[in-house]
C-alpha cells in the first residue's frame, strides 16, 4: 500500500499508466482522471434486507480491496447506494437515476427474481450494466446483465444425481415457498428426477412466503416416506420449517433433507442444532478449504465483525467487482459495449470458490458442491463435480 | 406397521396439528381482543408487541448461553416473565403517551398505532439488525413425544397449547370472576356511568392495554419455540390476528375463541387435503363468505352506546 502515495506523488508516472479519460470513455459516464463511479442497488430496508446485507457487504470489500491495489486504469472506484427498499418500482426507478442522472460505469445490485425483471428493461433502454449476484431459475439472458451466482442447472441437476447415488434415492418430496424462483426450481428438478433419475415424485407442495406453520405438510412427509426431501423454502419459513421438523421427529438419522436455500445466512436464524445433517446444495460454502476462499474468509471478518458469515451469494456478490475490473481492463474502455464484448472467456483465479470464468452467455461457469449441516451453522462440504459446469440458462427438455 | 394403524397415527397427528394452529392463533388474537373488545381500540403495533417480547427472549437465551450454560436448560420460563414484563411497561407507556388523549377519536387510534407499529419496526432493526434472529432453545423443549409407535407429538407444540391454555383461562376469570374484571365490563358498557358510579375508568384502560401488550409480548416468546423473529414478523402475524379477532365479533372473548377454531380447523384439514397455497386460499374465501352473510363476526354482545 505504500506504493500508492509514491506514484501519485509522481504526476508523471501517474499519466504514463493511466489512459487519457477521452480514451476510455466515449459515453460520457462519470469518469475523471482520477475517479470512476459505480452504483450499488440493494435492499438496505424491508423485507430482503435479512438477504441483501451481505451482498452489499461483499461488493464494498471487493471494491475496497480493488481501490487498494489501485483502482480499476488508474482510477479510484466511487460507489453510490442506493436502496432499492425491497419494493420492485422503487428498484426500477433507482437503477433509472443511478443510469440516467449519476451515469455509472456499472452497478451492482439486485437479490430477488422480482427486483432483476424490475430493472430489466430500464438496463436495456439505457444500455447500462448489470452485476447480479443471486443464484436464480434461468430462463433469462440479457446483453446488459453479468449472472455471477448458479443457473438452475448448476445447482439442481448435479445435486439430485448426487444424491440419487449417495442415497439410493428413488422417491423425492418437493417443497418449496409460493412463487416464481421455487416453483421453476421444482419443475426442472420434477423433470430431472422423472426423466433422467427413473425415480418418483411423490408429493409437491407450495406455502406462502412468511408461513410458520408446518404441521400438516410434515405429517404428509410421515405418509409418504419419500427418501428424499428437497426443499426451497425461502426466509424466516425455514426457521419455522426446520424448528417444527426437528420437533416432529424428523432428523437427519431417519429422513434425508436436501435443500438450494439454505446458506450460513439462514443457519443464523435457524440455529444448526435444528437441521444439523441435512444437505444444502450450493456453489461455495464458508468452510471451503483453498487459500483464496482463507484469505477472504479473513478480510470479510476483519471488516464485518468475527460473528459474521458468508453465504453463497455474498461470495458471488464479492465476485462482482472483480469481474467488471478484469474486463474493463482488457477492453482498455469504461464503455459498457466494449466492457460487455470483453467478458467472455475472462477467467477469474483468484475467486474465493476456487476459479470461475465468464461463458459467452454471461453465466460463470461453476462447480456444484454438496454440503453436510453442521451444529455449528457452518457445512463438511462432502462433494463436488469434478469439472466447471457449463451455464445453461435456457436447458433443453427442462422448460 | 399395517396401513390402518399408520393411517390412526397420521389422524392423530393431523388432529394436534390442528389444536397446534389453533392455540397459537387464539394467543396471538387474546391481547388485540382485549383491548379492541373492552376499549374499541385496535391496536395495529400488536404484531411488534410480539416481536418485542420475542427480542427478549432471544436476549435472555443470549445472554445466558454466554454467562450461563449451565442454566440453559431453565431459561426459557424466565425469559418469558421478562417479556411480559417488558411489553407490559411499553403497553402503559403507549396508553399514557399516546392513546389516551384519542379515546373520542377511535380512526385517529388505528393511525397512531400503525404509525407507532413503524417505529417499533425501525428501532428493531436498528437495534437487532435485519437479519432474523432465534433463540437457541432448551433441548428438553424441541424434542417430541411419542405416546405410541408412529406418532410424534411435537413438545413445543404442546408448550405453545399450554401457555395458551393457562392465559386463556387466567384472563377469563380474571374478567368475569374478579373486581378488576367487573370494572372492565363496567366501563365496557357504560363509560360514563361507571365514572358516577365511582370506577377510575382511566386506571381500569391503563392496566387493560398494558395487559393486552403484555399477552402479546408472551406469545411472542412462546413463538420462539416454533418460528422466527425478525423485525417485521409483526406484520406475519397481524393479518391473522386480525382475522381471527374480526371474524370472532370483534367485542367477545368467546368468539375470538370460536374463531381461532374453527380457522384452524379448517386450515388443518384442507392443508391435508390440498396444497397449503390452495389451503390458505379456501380458508380466507370461506371467512369472507360467512362474514357477508354476518357483518358482525360469529358472537356479538351488545353494548349500550
Amino acid at each position: 500500500m505504500a506504493a500508492v502515495p509514491m506514484i501519485a506523488a509522481m504526476p508523471g508516472l501517474v499519466r504514463a499508466q493511466t489512459p487519457a479519460t477521452a480514451t476510455v470513455n466515449t459515453t460520457k459516464l462519470a469518469i475523471t482522471d482520477t475517479e470512476v463511479t459505480v452504483g450499488q442497488l440493494h435492499s438496505a430496508t424491508g423485507t430482503m434486507a435479512i438477504s441483501e446485507t451481505g451482498s452489499i457487504q461483499a461488493e464494498q470489500l471487493a471494491i475496497d480491496q480493488i481501490n487498494a491495489m489501485g483502482g480499476v486504469l488508474g482510477r479510484k472506484i466511487k460507489v453510490i447506494q442506493e436502496d432499492g427498499a425491497s419494493d420492485w418500482p422503487t428498484f426500477a426507478e433507482k437503477a433509472r437515476k443511478l443510469l440516467v442522472s449519476d451515469r455509472v460505469a456499472t452497478v451492482f445490485g439486485c437479490w430477488t427474481s422480482a427486483s432483476r425483471k424490475a430493472v430489466l428493461p430500464v438496463f436495456e433502454k439505457e444500455n447500462g450494466l448489470l452485476y447480479y449476484p443471486t443464484f436464480y431459475e434461468g430462463l433469462e439472458q440479457s446483453k446488459n446483465v453479468f449472472y455471477t451466482g448458479q443457473e438452475a442447472t448448476q445447482q439442481i441437476l448435479s445435486g439430485l444425481d448426487w444424491i440419487q447415488k449417495e442415497k439410493k434415492a428413488q422417491t423425492f418430496f418437493l417443497i418449496g415457498s409460493d412463487y416464481i424462483w421455487p416453483r421453476t426450481s421444482n419443475k426442472i428438478a420434477r423433470k430431472h428426477i422423472e426423466n433422467v433419475l427413473k425415480g418418483k415424485v411423490v408429493g409437491e407442495e407450495y406455502y406462502p412466503l412468511g408461513h410458520t406453520q408446518f404441521g400438516s405438510l410434515i405429517n404428509k412427509i410421515k405418509l409418504n416416506k419419500p427418501d428424499v426431501v428437497y426443499a426451497i423454502i425461502v426466509g424466516g419459513s425455514n426457521v419455522s420449517f426446520y424448528k417444527q421438523l426437528k420437533a416432529a421427529g424428523i432428523t437427519a438419522d431417519k429422513q434425508t433433507v436436501l435443500t438450494i436455500s439454505v446458506t450460513e445466512d439462514e443457519l443464523l436464524g435457524i440455529g444448526g442444532e435444528n437441521c444439523e445433517g441435512f444437505f444444502s446444495c450450493m456453489k461455495y460454502f464458508q468452510s471451503l478449504d483453498n487459500p483464496n476462499n482463507k484469505k477472504f474468509v479473513e478480510a470479510f471478518k476483519a471488516k464485518y465483525g468475527p460473528k459474521s458469515v458468508i453465504g453463497d451469494v455474498t461470495q458471488a456478490a464479492y465476485l462482482g467487482p472483480w469481474l467488471w475490473k478484469m474486463a474493463v481492463e482488457k477492453a482498455g474502455s469504461f464503455d459498457v459495449d466494449k466492457v460487455v464484448a470483453a467478458s467472455p472467456g475472462l477467467e477469474l483465479k483468484t475467486a474465493p470458490e476456487g476459479y470461475v470464468k465468464v461463458d459467452a452467455n454471461h453465466h460463470l461457469w461453476s462447480k456444484t458442491r454438496v454440503g453436510k449441516i453442521r451444529r455449528d451453522g457452518q457445512f463438511d462440504v462432502v462433494y463436488e463435480t469434478a469439472e466447471l459446469i457449463k451455464p445453461d440458462p435456457f436447458p433443453k427438455g427442462y422448460q | 406397521m399395517d396401513f390402518l394403524s399408520e393411517f390412526g397415527a397420521i389422524l392423530m397427528m393431523q388432529g394436534f396439528n390442528g389444536l397446534s394452529v389453533f392455540s397459537v392463533l387464539l394467543l396471538m388474537a387474546l391481547g388485540l381482543a382485549l383491548i379492541f373488545g373492552q376499549m374499541g381500540v385496535i391496536n395495529m403495533a400488536h404484531g411488534e408487541f410480539l416481536a418485542v417480547g420475542a427480542y427478549a427472549t432471544y436476549l435472555v437465551s443470549a445472554t445466558v448461553q454466554t454467562y450461563l450454560p449451565a442454566f440453559m436448560p431453565h431459561y426459557f420460563f424466565f425469559a418469558m416473565a421478562l417479556a411480559f414484563a417488558v411489553t407490559f411497561v411499553l403497553g402503559w407507556l403507549t396508553e399514557w403517551l399516546m392513546i389516551r388523549h384519542l379515546y373520542k377519536r377511535p380512526l385517529d387510534t388505528l393511525l397512531a398505532t400503525w404509525g407507532l407499529s413503524l417505529v417499533m419496526q425501525q428501532s428493531l432493526r436498528s437495534i437487532f439488525g435485519p437479519r432474523e434472529v432465534s433463540p437457541t432453545m432448551p433441548d428438553w423443549l424441541m424434542g417430541s413425544w411419542q405416546p405410541t409407535d408412529g406418532v410424534d407429538i411435537p413438545i413445543n407444540g404442546l408448550f405453545v397449547m399450554s401457555i395458551t391454555l393457562i392465559l386463556t383461562v387466567g384472563l377469563l376469570v380474571a374478567l368475569f370472576r374478579s373486581g378488576w374484571g367487573l370494572h372492565v365490563r363496567a366501563t365496557v358498557q357504560n363509560r360514563s356511568m361507571s365514572g358516577a358510579v365511582g370506577i377510575d375508568t382511566k386506571r381500569v384502560d391503563r392496566v387493560t392495554f398494558a395487559l393486552g401488550c403484555g399477552i402479546a409480548g408472551i406469545a411472542g416468546s412462546a413463538f420462539t419455540t416454533i418460528s422466527a423473529t425478525g423485525p417485521t414478523s409483526g406484520s406475519l402475524y397481524i393479518v391473522d390476528t386480525f382475522l381471527t379477532v374480526v371474524f370472532g365479533g370483534a367485542s367477545s372473548l368467546l368468539g375470538t375463541i370460536a374463531s381461532a377454531f374453527l380457522i384452524a380447523q379448517t386450515q388443518s384439514v384442507s392443508e391435508f387435503f390440498m396444497t397449503g397455497s390452495m389451503a390458505k386460499v379456501l380458508t380466507l374465501s370461506a371467512i369472507v363468505l360467512i362474514l357477508m352473510l354476518r357483518p358482525q363476526g360469529l358472537f356479538s354482545i351488545k353494548v349500550r352506546k
